[in-house]
């Protein structure tokens, strides 16, 4: 059973956001999304200063078997993105909520918030699609 | 629920994540498939591949059967044990199985007899083309091998740690091996094989003993390895996976398995051998390269290669190789190909640098 945090909000395509007050999220993909993809390889983020709308391309995560694209949770504007990830692609696998984080949002419209999922509703999700 | 092989409680008990891989439950990794790719690369690593076909061939014409039936001609094969790859061929030139084939007995003695080890995924076919070709021959037995398990340990300290959990005699004959020679041992079978590009054994145990020659192998040290390392090793290696990089419909001529095509003598007659020879006097069209992606993303099979705007071919098998830390790819493109071209990579064409098909032999990358 993959790690679902009960503090995180997720989306069906994977992605967890964190509150960090003030408007802006941290948002990642989760342990059950690393785990279906294996070996994370290179991870592709967006400029800082871009803006994003709910399900817009964020980024791209490459792992020795797929691509798969990352999308944008909510709507914002990128404020931090983890370089990190550069020369340490293996983040995304050995810390998906931690070190393994993407991208910093500040949030162009803090109601979208209340559409997200909680750690049970998306649990359920994944099991539904297991 | 699909069959499982001997070592199904093992991979249970060692953290195995299970995929379907040709009806058989088998291991794609044991957490991490770069850290397994790294462990056989710098240590040794283990594999189950005891879902792999073996058929042993016997009977006066032996011989004979498989000099008709395969493309490399086993009379290359000279002494006891010595192994030849080989593609079997349908009547245009295509590619039913590619496999290995050992002489089990010394070339001179009367009743020499050969096995032969072909993929899982095409057993049914192999062995129905196989039982079919006797039909030209008197003195021909197939008989498959289900009651051997097969484990290859490989790596640069691969048959060291065997030759730590083996009796004293199987060490001896083990150190006796020349690489592609496998000898038997009270009903074990040794050989010097794999499909890494490391050295390494290829064991055929009966599937009593396989369960603890696997645990001892653990117990020195030697890492369970699934089949997604097992796929990124082979393709370092430039070795071609049937399914992938050729079938029934691609000629060994366009499969980088022209050195496999045993031409002489000119008057041995195999399955295959006309359509072969038209192709090769009308000149063949296109050929397996290497690619490498210098800048970042990942090479994936059947993305379209491109030389000067226009498609000139797919990438057969494509993945990040983590021994060189890019992406690798092996693709069947127009004959002309000069020393770059690109891909269409999700839209987008970036530029590769084209290569041999042969990336890392031996740790070491082996092209410029």
């Amino acid at each position: 059973m993959s790690d679902i945090p009960s503090d995180l909000k997720y989306v069906a395509s994977h992605e967890w956001i964190r509150d960090e007050g003030d408007g802006v999220v941290t948002i990642g993909i989760t342990d059950h999304a690393q785990d279906l993809l294996g070996d994370v390889v290179f991870v592709e983020l967006p400029d800082v200063g871009s803006e994003f709308t709910t399900g817009d391309d964020l980024g791209v995560v490459e792992s020795v078997k797929a691509a798969s694209d990352v999308y944008a949770p909510l709507s914002g504007e990128v404020i931090a993105i983890n370089e990190e990830l550069e020369d340490a692609p293996e983040l995304v696998n050995s810390d998906p909520y931690g070190d393994g984080w993407f991208v910093q949002i500040r949030l162009s419209d803090t109601s979208e918030v209340d559409d997200l999922l909680d750690a049970d509703g998306y649990a359920e999700l994944c099991e539904a699609e297991s | 629920m699909g069959q499982k092989t001997a070592l199904y409680e093992k991979h249970l008990q060692m953290n195995a994540k299970l995929v379907d891989f040709g009806g058989w439950d088998m291991p794609i990794n044991y957490g991490s498939q770069v850290e397994e790719h790294h462990k056989v690369r710098n240590d040794a690593g283990m594999f189950d591949v005891s879902h792999m076909t073996v058929v042993d061939v016997t009977g006066a014409d032996a011989k004979e059967y498989l000099r008709y039936l395969l493309a490399n001609d086993v009379i290359r094969l000279q002494e006891q044990g010595k192994a030849l790859y080989s593609g079997m061929l349908n009547e245009t030139g295509g590619v039913v199985d590619d496999l290995i084939v050992y002489l089990m007995t010394d070339p001179d003695v009367t009743g020499e007899w050969f096995r032969v080890v072909v993929n899982c995924g095409t057993r049914e076919k192999d062995l129905r083309w196989m039982a079919d070709h006797t039909a030209r021959f008197d003195n021909v037995a197939l008989t498959e091998r289900p009651e051997l398990s097969m484990v290859a340990i490989q790596g640069p300290n691969a048959i060291a740690k065997v030759l730590s959990v083996v009796s004293e005699s199987r060490v001896k004959l083990i150190e006796t091996l020349k690489v592609f020679q496998g000898l038997e041992s009270e009903g074990w079978f040794f050989a010097r094989t794999g499909y890494t590009g490391e050295d390494g054994l290829e064991v055929m145990v009966p599937e009593e003993y396989v369960a603890d020659f696997w645990q001892a192998l653990a117990d020195a040290g030697v890492a369970p390895c699934g089949l997604g390392a097992r796929d990124t090793l082979r393709l370092e290696a430039g070795m071609n996976l049937y399914g992938s990089d050729m079938d029934e419909k691609v000629s060994p001529l366009s499969a980088n398995m022209g050195w496999t095509v045993a031409w002489e003598p000119a008057e041995r007659e195999f399955v295959g051998r006309k359509a072969l020879e038209t192709q090769r006097s009308a000149g063949v069209k296109q050929k397996l390269v290497g690619l490498v992606l210098e800048s970042r993303g990942v090479l994936r099979s059947h993305q379209k290669v491109m030389i000067n705007g226009e498609e000139a071919g797919e990438i057969t098998s494509g993945s990040f190789s983590p021994t060189l830390g890019c992406s690798i790819a092996m693709a069947r493109v127009s004959a002309e190909i000069a020393d770059t071209c690109h891909v269409d990579m999700r839209g987008k064409l970036v530029e590769v640098k084209v290569v041999k098909p042969s990336f890392v032999r031996n740790g070491e990358k082996v092209f410029s």
